[in-house]
């Protein structure tokens, strides 16, 4: 890693990284079209303009400044216990 | 982090590496197209874990890599006129042009700023009401509702100091375009997770119906890519190939209506300049008439000297997935992050700057 990498510190060094990337963030409060959010102990105001439904509580997808989407808790469960199911099956043999 | 940590575990890994290699049998050629998935296969030592069956190749997924260097030239010149402030996401400002870069404008006295998000270049915009601020409006989907909303913001606004230099691209067509040039025979596509939580996954159906190529649109972490190549394999081997989400919790299959509607609203679709490519139908996004005051092209007239290409740089060829980075002669030898020839050394979601950064010779074996 660059110096200029560790400059930023891991965990916006992770967010700032690459466009490809977003980040899940919790939100914290909403303010109109803005939310203030928190990830790893770092607040960030966030535009949910491209999220309105998104309420307190939720997890969303921060890129570049906005939440880009709601993350499906529930879909998030249901791929870790297919991922269980995967790693229990492989320990038998 | 929640929702990141749950997906980089090891033994789940080592659960799906299992699944995989005893599932294929067959050699697949999977081509992931994000950078960013460029970068975690390598940071992550996804190549150890899958079996030698597994071929993968980098495609056109950086939104720097594939700027052309004309357009690079266009935004370099724009940034010597009087009165302007360039704002840009901070991967461009290091890219060589055909004479020179953003960074040394800057060096020279141009007015460049690194910025986060479209929102900082609004603000820059307001806070500077003598000079007239430009945005270099790179991305592809994920990035492209962001600049929407930046100049439906202008407008609300009432603001005449904020344009857009609009070179957005668009995924499908550039797929579509690799898939038609026959050049790289793929067996499968690692679909562009964030990408996808906009436009869903009904874009890509034409991947397996036109091409019989598999889809899987994949998330960042090791266990959603390894997740993604599982599923890639389990259809190539069942012959069936087909769209798939392997990201449901960020991905729904219409995507974000939202995104779309502000895009729809600002943008039109035209041809876009793909750096080792050329021209793509169809595949970029213009600013429409009603917003043109917002368009850095009508706004500005620029005439850079013709565009050339870095000697011996193979930037084209990485981003078609042609080549690898060793195989560029000028890789680590000439071309490192500190003396980058091309844009692919540069941006963080370049496969020449990942296989620099990761590359062991462990992490590089078979590539």
């Amino acid at each position: 890693m660059t110096p200029f990498g560790l400059y930023y510190g891991l965990t916006w060094a992770k967010i700032q990284e690459a466009m490809c990337l977003a980040v899940p963030v919790k939100i914290v409060s909403i303010d109109g079209d803005e939310a203030e959010t928190e990830i790893a102990g770092v607040r960030r105001r966030v535009s949910i303009a491209l999220t309105p439904e998104a309420k307190v509580g939720d997890y969303v997808l921060l890129h570049t400044g906005y939440a880009i989407g709601v993350i499906d808790e529930a879909e998030a469960e249901e791929t870790l216990k297919l991922l269980e199911e995967i790693a229990s099956l492989s320990e038998v043999h | 982090m929640k929702f990141i940590d749950e997906y980089q575990d090891n033994k789940l890994a080592k659960g799906l590496a299992y699944k995989i290699t005893q599932r294929s049998t067959k050699t697949v050629r999977l081509m992931e197209f994000c950078g960013g998935h460029t970068h975690a296969i390598l940071r992550y030592g996804i190549r150890q874990l899958v079996p030698k069956t597994v071929e993968m190749k980098s495609g056109p997924g950086c939104p720097v890599c594939v700027t052309a260097t004309a357009d690079l030239d266009k935004a370099i010149a724009l940034a010597h006129l009087p009165d302007v402030i360039i704002t840009t996401f901070g991967d461009m400002i290091r890219v060589p042009g055909s004479y020179s870069s953003l960074q040394q404008a800057k060096a020279e006295g141009a007015d460049i700023r690194i910025v986060y998000s479209t929102i900082d270049a609004v603000e820059i915009a307001k806070a500077n009401p003598g000079k007239s601020v430009i945005f270099i409006g790179i991305g592809f989907e994920t990035t492209a509702p962001t600049i929407a909303a930046s100049i439906l913001k202008a407008q609300k606004e009432k603001m005449e100091n904020f344009h857009v230099l609009s070179l957005n691209k668009l995924t499908p067509p550039v797929m579509k375009a690799l898939l038609d040039s026959g050049e790289v025979k793929l067996d499968g596509i690692v679909g562009p997770g964030h990408v996808s939580v906009i436009i869903g996954s009904h874009p890509y159906e034409f991947i397996p119906q036109d091409y019989g190529v598999a889809c899987v649109i994949s998330g960042f972490e090791p266990l959603d890519i390894l997740l993604c190549i599982d599923k890639l394999v389990e259809q190539i081997e069942k012959g069936e190939p087909k769209v798939e989400i392997a990201y449901p919790r960020g991905v729904k299959p219409e995507g974000n209506r939202k995104a779309w509607q502000l895009m729809e609203d600002v943008f039109e679709i035209g041809e876009a300049n793909w750096r080792g490519i050329g021209i793509v139908p169809r595949s970029g996004l213009k600013v429409k008439g009603k917003y043109e005051q917002f368009d850095a092209d009508k706004a500005f007239s620029v005439s850079p000297k013709p565009p050339r290409e870095p000697k011996g740089c193979r930037c084209g060829d990485v981003i078609r997935g042609a080549a690898t980075p060793v195989e560029c002669k000028l890789f680590r030898k000439v071309c490192t992050p500190e003396r980058p020839v091309g844009p692919c050394m540069v941006s963080s979601e370049g496969a020449c700057a990942a296989y620099y950064q990761y590359g062991t010779p462990e992490n590089l074996q078979g590539f």
